[in-house]
């Protein structure tokens, strides 16, 4: 055994720990075991490269090393610690950033090391090869990295989510993709720094554009979409230098993260070029102007009336409960009638909130048990014998005008809260949804509207709807609610 | 309906003295009609009828049949009149169709909203236009979502579906459920349905949570779901037939009609009880069971037609009457199942007509303002201003979207691409990755063959993923990504290059950021997720 086999060993234990974490985090009883198999392949790889790498280097550069790794744990741990769960999209599109940025400079040092330097050990098409690799590793890196900062940008609300509507985009991102091929021959047949400059910032812009003409409301794909990305910049990476590991690593994520989009572009029912390609809502502007009637008005105190009757009810989150905040009394409001005998499930559209399973997270941050929070497929056939369906902060996911050809967002599967008995949407305004589409759900007679800040609409329920006393609290702590356990 | 809520709005003078003369007076009259039970009006809607800004007028006596007295009427607002005061109101409310003395009692310029039946009385409609009477038929409502809290033909059909089946076990000999008891065994009643509309559908559900085995059959497949829902097993008849688009069924063809009579004619000889509910809109009843189905049935057996208004779907029916055949088979024809229970009859009749009228006071000022614009309000109005306007523009309405005429826009289904172009895409992909790798030096095919390998794991691997894992899996593959720390680990303090060094510390501090705060934050979120 070498050092060199040694390593080559801790790569491929790293890389089936790898594919376990993966395989954990489908399912909920093995997603915990997921993520230690997926820390103990880290530590393995970390661990053998840099014995590996700290052989042969000077001690300053091993303190730099160290260093560098101590300082970004420690930013790591300090954002992972503190963020809110509402924030949750945002992290992680500054993270993809982070594997971007780290992609081109691993690129270039390449280049430095390799081109700009003796090109020892590589000769004829080994080396053109190599050449190749740097530019594509750097390409795909740059991409991610102005894409996923734009896409934070975009979900942090600090530049406007509406897509940009440059003229001719699509030939900008041909012409951007084509230059890039171009600037590759001309690389490969000869490398110069100035070429390398040049894709990288092409590739800057490319990724910037690309991301900002995609809309707010496709942001779960996007994000979807540039892990994938990060996960290709690493394999990129992993070619160029020669490292099975990060050839493997970067294929599994990169694989997954375009599998991911994917099924969420059919969640939409919408093709994942035209996602990617951007200027969803664009189109259609006509829609909007049919008078469908008017919307009722109900009050908080009605709601809680009307839920206190109610033998079930089902609560459709969207986004604009992570924006309100509300996860909190929606969970309250859960366990009140949870202990009140009613059946209270939640409904979640594939593309709720602005990351795939957005809502999922924030309803068990709240303590929601995930067993009754089911996915579109599940429930859309149990709306029909529902008292009450809480619609919060969802417009276009619960648009009944998706049946209607016509429709900007025809086709796409929504849920089919009308078929309740009574339907409550908590807005804040009469204004269209991120499709620009009216929503007919809200004329509806058996629709009633509640205006107002979410969260402090379902605070009023709550309080409205009275504390759980007496046989309902016993009921509860006899372990069929889980209300107020331990508290 | 009851928590319909009050926008607070002062609502003018409801109903005390001699109003503005811009309120109109709404007269709910009493039935005339033999047998008739019903009132169009209960005092619970009274009330609201005031808060939409109308005097409210009940004729003495009207709800005293549906248990409704008049001190209740007063007591929620509402006056109580002569019967020529009511006749003479602005609005005069109904449930059944006028008599011709009532037609003459009306004033020009009065609306009458009653059943009317527009297809099978014209002579009534031209009547009615002719006095310069408005009129909308509550049994014109638009088999449309918007329109159904309005629809009485529903409503009532519910209350009659279930009658029929009380009738039917009233007058049946036998338990519905089977029993085992010491005295012996009991069979259950076997109930064949016919008709799985509204009142076809209320039967099942009725007749199910009786006990009895229930069957029902209905020209329009799509309706099966629903028969099974109830409890019901659904009988098929094995011919083309296509529902109606405007969410009744059609007349049926001539082969449909000939299986149908087959199945009829095994079903009558096994069944106990048979509840006829076929009705198409303005024609006779379908005749569905001859006399030799019913000759065939078993002494004591129980047929409901429920047709029998409209000329019965069974021979030998008597409208109104239960006749009993010479072989012992009661068929019951009574025409008033709905009136055999007034208080909810009433009370879901005068709902409906209430929604009726909010969509006709649009500003809740106690004026009804006909809209001829709206589906609804022109399908329901037979006359107006002294010309028929019956029958109105057609409204297509079914479920089922209508094989969207040829848009542009029409939802992209995607059709699983044919085998042929299946093998021809993966041959290309083959033949292009043999093209890439033959040519290439043997250090890169081994890389390659690593990463085409791992990227099939990877799309397998997360397949069945949860869905409510989706941001997990997304925050550990981001972590996983991090891996690229390795390549920046690999490339520090290499060579002589300063900047290399830099460039490479930087990579690893990014990368570990990644690293650490991705597992940090799965399992953060994992830890929340708990089972209820």
């Amino acid at each position: 055994m070498t050092a060199i086999t040694a390593v080559q060993a801790a790569y491929i234990v790293a890389a089936l720990l790898f594919v376990l974490s993966l395989a954990g985090l489908s399912k909920h009883e093995t997603a915990r075991a997921g993520v230690v198999y997926g820390i103990a392949g880290m530590t393995v790889a970390l661990g053998a490269t840099i014995t590996l790498a700290v052989r042969d280097i000077t001690a300053a550069a091993a303190a730099l090393l160290v260093l560098a790794m101590l300082v970004g744990g420690g930013i790591g741990l300090w954002r992972a610690r503190v963020v809110q769960m509402t924030g949750m999209p945002e992290l992680i599109a500054v993270l993809h950033s982070l594997v971007g940025l780290a992609a081109v400079l691993v690129g270039w040092n390449g280049y430095l090391e390799v081109e700009h330097a003796a090109p020892a050990g590589l000769t004829g098409s080994l080396l053109h090869i190599h050449h190749a690799e740097v530019f594509v590793g750097v390409f795909i890196g740059a991409v991610t990295f102005t894409g996923s900062i734009v896409a934070y940008l975009k979900l942090s609300a600090r530049i406007a989510s509406r897509p940009l509507m440059l003229p001719g985009r699509h030939v900008l991102n041909l012409g951007a993709l084509v230059a890039f091929v171009a600037l590759t021959v001309w690389f490969v047949i000869t490398p110069q720094l100035g070429l390398l400059i040049a894709v990288t910032v092409i590739a800057l812009a490319l990724g910037w554009h690309l991301v900002a003409s995609i809309g707010g409301g496709d942001m779960p794909v996007v994000v979807s979409m540039l892990n994938s990305y990060s996960g290709w910049a690493a394999a990129a990476s992993g070619f160029l230098l020669d490292n099975d590991l990060l050839i493997v690593t970067g294929a599994l994520v990169g694989s997954s993260g375009a599998y991911l989009s994917y099924i969420m572009c059919q969640a939409m029912n919408r093709s994942f070029v035209s996602v990617i390609a951007g200027g969803f809502g664009t189109e259609q502007v006509a829609a909007s102007d049919a008078d469908l009637g008017e919307h009722r008005e109900t009050s908080a105190a009605d709601v809680a009336a009307l839920l206190r009757d109610a033998t079930s009810v089902i609560i459709t989150p969207g986004y604009g409960m992570a924006v309100a905040q509300a996860q909190g009394p929606v969970a309250e409001l859960t366990r009140r009638l949870r202990a009140r005998g009613v059946q209270v499930r939640f409904g979640i559209h594939p593309v709720a909130g602005r990351l795939p399973g957005h809502m999922n997270v924030l309803l068990a941050e709240a303590d929601v048990p995930y067993d009754i929070v089911l996915e579109m497929d599940e429930i859309n056939d149990d709306f029909a014998g529902t008292s009450v369906v809480l619609v919060i902060g969802a417009n276009d996911t619960v648009n009944p005008a998706a049946a209607d050809p016509g429709s900007p967002i025809a086709g796409m599967p929504v849920l089919h809260v009308w078929e309740a008995e009574h339907v409550i949407v908590f807005k804040r305004s009469m204004a269209a949804g991120y499709a620009g589409v009216q929503n007919p759900l809200f004329f509806r007679d058996n629709t009633r509207m509640l205006f107002g800040d979410a969260k402090a609409r379902v605070e009023d329920i709550v309080g409205a709807l009275g504390p759980v006393v007496g046989a309902q609290r016993e009921a509860a702590d006899a372990g069929r609610v889980p209300v107020g356990a331990g508290r | 309906m009851g928590q319909q809520h009050d926008l607070g709005e002062p609502g003018g003078l409801p109903g005390t003295g001699e109003g503005p003369a811009t309120t109109q007076r709404l007269g709910v009259a009493a039935e005339s009609a033999a047998g008739e039970t019903r009132v169009a009006v209960t005092p619970a809607v009274v009330r609201q009828l005031v808060e939409l800004g109308y005097e409210v007028e009940v004729e003495s006596g009207a709800g005293r049949r549906s248990s409704f007295s008049d001190d209740a009427y007063e007591a929620a607002g509402a006056k109580i009149c002569s019967r020529e005061d009511c006749w003479q109101a602005d609005v005069v409310l109904k449930v059944n169709a006028p008599s011709p003395a009532e037609v003459e009692a009306l004033r020009a310029g009065t609306t009458l909203i009653s059943l009317i039946g527009p297809a099978v009385n014209p002579e009534l409609v031209a009547s009615l236009a002719g006095r310069g009477v408005s009129v909308l038929a509550m049994d014109a409502v638009p088999r449309i979502s918007r329109a159904q809290s309005m629809d009485v033909l529903s409503s009532m059909a519910n209350i009659a579906g279930y009658r029929a089946v009380v009738e039917a076990a009233h007058t049946f000999g036998r338990f519905f459920a089977g029993q085992v008891t010491a005295a012996g065994k009991v069979p259950p009643a076997k109930v064949l349905v016919a008709g799985a509309g509204v009142a076809g559908l209320a039967a099942i559900g009725a007749a199910k949570s009786l006990g009895a085995i229930v069957r029902a059959t209905d020209p329009r497949p799509e309706v099966a779901e629903q028969v099974r829902s109830m409890g019901g097993e659904f009988l098929a008849v094995a011919a083309e037939q296509q529902g109606g688009g405007d969410g009744y069924a059609k007349q049926t063809s001539a082969d449909y009609d000939r299986r149908a009579a087959e199945l009829y004619a095994d079903q009558a000889a096994e069944v106990d009880i048979i509840i006829t509910t076929a009705l198409i809109p303005g024609r006779p009843a379908p005749r569905l069971l001859s006399a030799e189905h019913v000759a065939s049935m078993r002494p004591g057996s129980v047929i409901v037609d429920m047709g029998a208004a409209q000329g019965g779907n069974v021979e030998g029916t008597k409208p109104g009457e239960l006749v009993v055949t010479d072989n012992g088979v009661s068929i019951i024809g009574y025409t008033d199942l709905p009136a055999r229970l007034p208080a909810q009859a009433s009370q879901l009749y005068a709902t409906n007509l209430l929604n009726l009228m909010k969509l006709l006071t649009p500003g809740r000022d106690g004026r009804l303002a006909l809209d001829f614009d709206d589906v609804v309000q022109r399908s329901m109005t037979v006359a107006r201003d002294g010309a028929v306007t019956w029958p109105p523009p057609p409204v297509q309405v079914s479920a089922a979207p209508q094989a969207a005429a040829p848009a542009p826009a029409a939802a992209p289904v995607k059709k699983p691409a044919s085998p042929g172009r299946t093998f021809a895409y993966v041959g290309l992909g083959a033949a292009a990755l043999f093209g890439l790798t033959a040519f290439a030096p043997k250090e890169f095919v081994g890389n390659f063959t690593v990463f085409a390998l791992a990227v099939v794991i990877g799309y397998y691997v997360v397949g069945k993923v949860h869905h409510a894992l989706h941001t997990p899996l997304m925050s550990v593959t981001n972590a996983i990504s991090g891996i690229i720390v390795v390549g920046a680990l690999l490339q520090i303090g290499q060579g002589s290059s300063l900047v290399v060094t830099v460039l490479a510390a930087a990579a690893i501090l990014l990368a570990t950021v990644n690293i650490i705060g991705g597992f940090a934050v799965t399992r953060r979120m994992l830890g929340m997720f708990s089972k209820g």
